[in-house]
């Protein structure tokens, strides 16, 4: 590949006249389907509970497909050359978990979440466009790295001084308000390694001692490997949260392997989540349930105490079947607590079954494989780890909550991208997305020298 | 750094393959599994989902459904709850249910595949058939008129239409409101603990789940043997029958309630119901063809379904002569339910044929369209037709000038047989007051109705419980009602 790469570089750069596609046409034709697909979703709710059209149908698909709109304005004012895929992957997520939490609120008249999580939306595409329009050059962030570093510690500490919330203390509530900071400090992070490592890279690649025939680290790597795994640790003791510090482990193992290409670190990485993961699962009772429920989801029921959330959620899977049960005809609200957020792919996974689910899984696919060729493109080490940190960023937490909710890993609380009901979550997930608007921009326009100004 | 980035790509194709490939085992391969699981409340909610097909009693429905609002949406409502409960049973959301609302539900549910407008055609669009309704034989006239005989005493009574087999009334006394068992909340359970708990047991179907000794009105059985096998020729021609007589191979003597039962044709005998004579015609008969006869008329049938299961009546097969003797006169190992006796009675109405009891007409969609009929029953011959004949006029006998006069009708020919069942620990216990008719309306050319009742414990005392006092009378109710006079 990276032959047929430099053999298009060489067969391109002699007629220079010739502009690069933009595909900005395609990217406002996606937008368009998302969004009807989104409204069609919506209608479908309505048809299938009252037999009748939801009366907000016109009001919601106007509403997303403004938001869509100014975004794709936004990405052709400031970045012509972005991938097309991006923002239409999004719009569609973001429009399918509006469409899903909608259709859960009516079963929780009490509790309506679709109408905060609309207003998040509307957020996270603001920070999308102003990303967009603000960040000119993606290389500005490196600047930032210690900074970002700092605050994303900053903000992952940050829940240890407000109450555990089911268990987790990963939330801050002020006046009602709930967010969770920790979705922030993913973007942060991920600029903070990608920086450092970038900076790094040929120190770290040095290799040490050789013990057998494993090559060690030496001792000024294995100080930056120690601390990213120990704060790691310290969150998932401190805060409760598994997946939060799988996913910062996980990011951080990827990328170091990335920067310095020495499988040696993904060896002692693995070694020690193992061991941090057997460790914590040991002694943290919270933990410990987790494994033990996903060991055997039904426990519960033989117990005589009735299904617990992994139970319904797996019943809510075999409900759906191949072609699902249809928008709101099934009853994945049987999961109770955390049915719109953390189990929101139960709901999916029932109503639109397998065909439906596998659909949303390749999609969150294409965006982590729009995130990869956009890495692969760059030549500034910088980018290219940028790029690659937020795309298996995504890849990660969607393996880590979908594998969770469908039995396959211990389940631990966490947001499913775009769809999951939570605000912060929306947000990032709308930086991540603009991040790699910027990004597949750059990596378009670095071989052009009019962009280079 | 390019080959590495290549490299973690895999890793994120992996991921997803084993999230696809996980998603197809949940929901493809195991999930069948997850369907069916107990704990799985998605069937439960599909089954409320929709109103309950509906019972039908003479083209009205006795049973409706009641839309909740909560997760399990509908509930049963009843009617006219305790007369038909011993029919409808009950559907209840936590306790399942019984008699018609379980043998039926198929058909009330919705889930039997016959309700599917074409073959596999829910299979495809995941729908839920819309339920069918279930339209019983039952007279409403007959049905309410066991119920108020019954009034408040222990008892059971079954009507069944000899050509046919239709289950006519089926009663059971003292009954209950199926209604408070319907719904899910506290008040189910603790209704549903307070019917175990109560003596009187009344969520037992005492027609078709209760077998009692049918004493004396199983003397039909015993002469109709007789007649068959040729022993009585002449009805009006004495027996040689002692009394009191003494049970072969014992020293026990069987005497009778009244005089002047030595020697009694078999008509007297008949009329007034002398356990001498019927004992010593058993034994006279033989313990191969009194079984061939009684269970010509449907003793030691388990497998009777009206279509829900009726409790089997039985006639011991191995017996010594004395206690043949005993068994002869409806004491002994002799148990029936009402229901039996009924078709005893219909028996010698119709011929000596004994049609199977049934108690659902046909099956319908809710348009009315119907899915299926009772169709054309099978029969026994439970005797010679001449034998029929003749036990129509000892019948007849018995309520012109015998123990039934209580049962006569102005405008129909009766026929009945009454019965006082000793039972208990040395016959210790208040005895059953039993009545077994058939009717015909002289302008008609058959009987309509043949009838089983049985009084548990009358409220009187010992001396005073008879079939002809406190059975007949319940029996001429339900006659006339069917018959309309």
């Amino acid at each position: 590949m990276t032959k047929a790469g430099t053999a298009v570089a060489a067969t391109e750069t002699p007629t220079p006249v010739v502009p690069l596609p933009r595909r900005r046409g395609i990217e406002l034709a996606l937008i368009v389907l998302a969004v009807l697909l989104s409204v069609y979703g919506y209608c479908a709710v309505g048809l299938a509970r009252t037999g009748a059209v939801p009366p907000g149908a016109v009001g919601y698909g106007a509403g997303l497909g403004v938001l869509a709109l100014l975004a794709h304005v936004a990405v052709r004012l400031r970045a012509p050359g972005a991938d097309c895929l991006l923002l239409p992957i999004g719009v569609l997520l973001n429009g399918l978990g509006l469409v899903l939490i909608y259709r859960l609120d009516l079963e929780t008249p009490g509790d309506r979440a679709a109408p905060a999580q609309l207003v998040w939306s509307t957020l996270g595409v603001g920070l999308f466009i102003v990303v967009v329009l603000l960040l000119r050059d993606h290389r500005v962030l490196q600047r930032y790295a210690y900074v970002s570093g700092a605050a994303a510690l900053g903000l992952l500490m940050l829940p240890i001084l407000f109450p555990a919330v089911n268990g987790a203390r990963i939330w801050v509530r002020i006046s009602g308000f709930s967010i969770q900071p920790g979705e922030f400090a993913k973007v942060l992070l991920a600029v903070f390694f990608a920086a450092y490592l970038a900076a790094n890279r040929n120190a770290l690649a040095y290799a040490g001692r050789r013990v057998w025939c494993v090559q060690l680290p030496t001792g000024r790597v294995l100080g930056p490997i120690v601390t990213v795994w120990l704060i790691s640790v310290g969150v998932l003791v401190l805060e409760r949260d598994l997946g939060t510090s799988l996913l910062f482990f996980g990011l951080f193992v990827i990328l170091l392997y990335i920067a310095t290409g020495r499988t040696g670190w993904i060896a002692l990485g693995l070694l020690l989540a193992a061991f941090g993961a057997v460790a914590v699962g040991w002694l943290e009772p919270h933990v410990h349930t987790r494994v033990e429920d996903w060991q055997d989801p039904f426990a519960t029921i033989e117990a005589g105490q009735g299904p617990n959330q992994l139970a319904q959620s797996l019943f809510a899977f075999a409900a759906g079947g191949v072609l699902g049960s249809g928008l709101g005809l099934g009853h994945s609200v049987l999961i109770g607590f955390a049915a719109k957020s953390d189990f929101i792919l139960a709901t999916a996974g029932e109503e639109l079954g397998l065909a439906g689910l596998s659909a949303i899984f390749l999609l969150y696919g294409l965006l982590v494989e729009r995130g990869y060729r956009a890495g692969l493109a760059l030549r500034d080490p910088f980018g290219r780890l940028l790029a690659i940190g937020l795309a298996s960023l995504v890849a990660l937490q969607v393996f880590v909550i979908a594998g969770g909710v469908t039995g396959l890993i211990p389940l631990t609380g966490m947001a499913m991208p775009f769809l999951a009901q939570g605000g912060s979550s929306v947000a990032t997930n709308w930086t991540i997305t603009a991040l790699l608007i910027r990004v597949s921009d750059s990596a378009r326009h670095q071989d052009d020298p009019e962009a280079e100004r | 750094m390019t080959r590495h980035i290549r490299h973690a790509a895999v890793f994120c194709v992996l991921l997803l393959a084993a999230l696809l490939v996980n998603a197809a085992r949940v929901q493809v391969v195991e999930g069948p599994g997850y369907d069916d699981n107990p704990a799985n409340r998605r069937g439960t909610i599909a089954r409320f989902g929709q109103p309950r097909g509906d019972i039908l009693v003479e083209g009205a429905r006795v049973t409706g459904s009641r839309d909740t609002g909560e997760q399990l949406r509908h509930e049963r409502t009843y009617a006219n709850g305790p007369l038909y409960a011993p029919v409808t049973g009950f559907a209840s959301q936590v306790y399942g249910t019984t008699f018609l609302e379980h043998a039926e539900d198929g058909i009330l549910s919705g889930s039997d595949p016959l309700l599917s407008p074409f073959p596999l055609w829910n299979d495809v669009t995941r729908a839920r058939n819309q339920p069918g309704n279930v339209v019983t034989t039952l007279d409403r006239a007959a049905q309410e008129a066991a119920y108020r005989g019954l009034g408040r005493r222990k008892g059971a009574v079954a009507a069944v239409e000899p050509s046919t087999g239709r289950i006519l009334a089926l009663v059971s006394s003292p009954s209950y409101d199926p209604a408070v068992l319907s719904g899910n909340g506290a008040s189910v359970t603790s209704a549903w603990s307070r019917l175990n708990r109560d003596p009187d047991q009344p969520m037992l179907n005492r027609a078709v789940r209760q077998t009692y000794p049918p004493g004396s009105t199983f003397k039909v059985v015993t002469a109709a043997a007789a007649l068959d096998a040729g022993l009585i020729t002449d009805l009006d021609r004495p027996t040689d029958s002692p009394d009191p007589y003494t049970l072969p191979g014992t020293r026990t003597r069987l005497t009778n309630e009244g005089e002047g039962c030595a020697d009694a044709s078999l008509r007297a005998a008949f009329e007034w119901s002398c356990n001498t004579v019927f004992a010593k015609l058993g034994v006279d008969v033989g313990v191969a063809d009194m079984v061939a006869t009684a269970q010509g008329f449907g003793f030691n049938d388990a497998e009777l379904k009206v279509p829900f299961s009726v409790a089997p009546s039985t006639f011991d097969t191995s017996v010594d002569k004395a206690q043949l003797a005993l068994s002869s006169i409806g004491q002994y190992n002799t148990r029936a339910t009402p229901l039996q006796m009924a078709m005893v009675a219909a028996a010698v109405a119709n011929g000596g044929q004994v049609r199977t009891p049934y108690l659902v007409e046909r099956t319908t969609r809710q348009g009315g369209e119907t899915l299926g009929t009772a169709g054309p029953r099978a029969f026994r011959q439970a005797m010679n037709p001449a034998t029929a004949l003749r036990m129509k006029e000892l019948m007849t006998g018995v309520v012109q000038d015998g123990t039934g006069t209580n049962a006569a009708i102005p405008g129909a020919t009766v026929g009945g047989k009454t019965g006082t069942a000793q039972h208990g620990v040395g016959n210790a216990g208040v005895p059953y007051a039993w009545f077994v008719s058939w009717a015909k309306a002289d302008t008609a050319l058959e009987p309509k109705v043949a009838v089983a009742v049985v009084v548990e414990d009358a409220s009187a005392d010992r001396g005073e419980i008879s079939g002809g006092g406190d059975a007949a009378p319940i029996a001429r109710a339900v006659m006339r009602a069917v018959l309309g006079l």
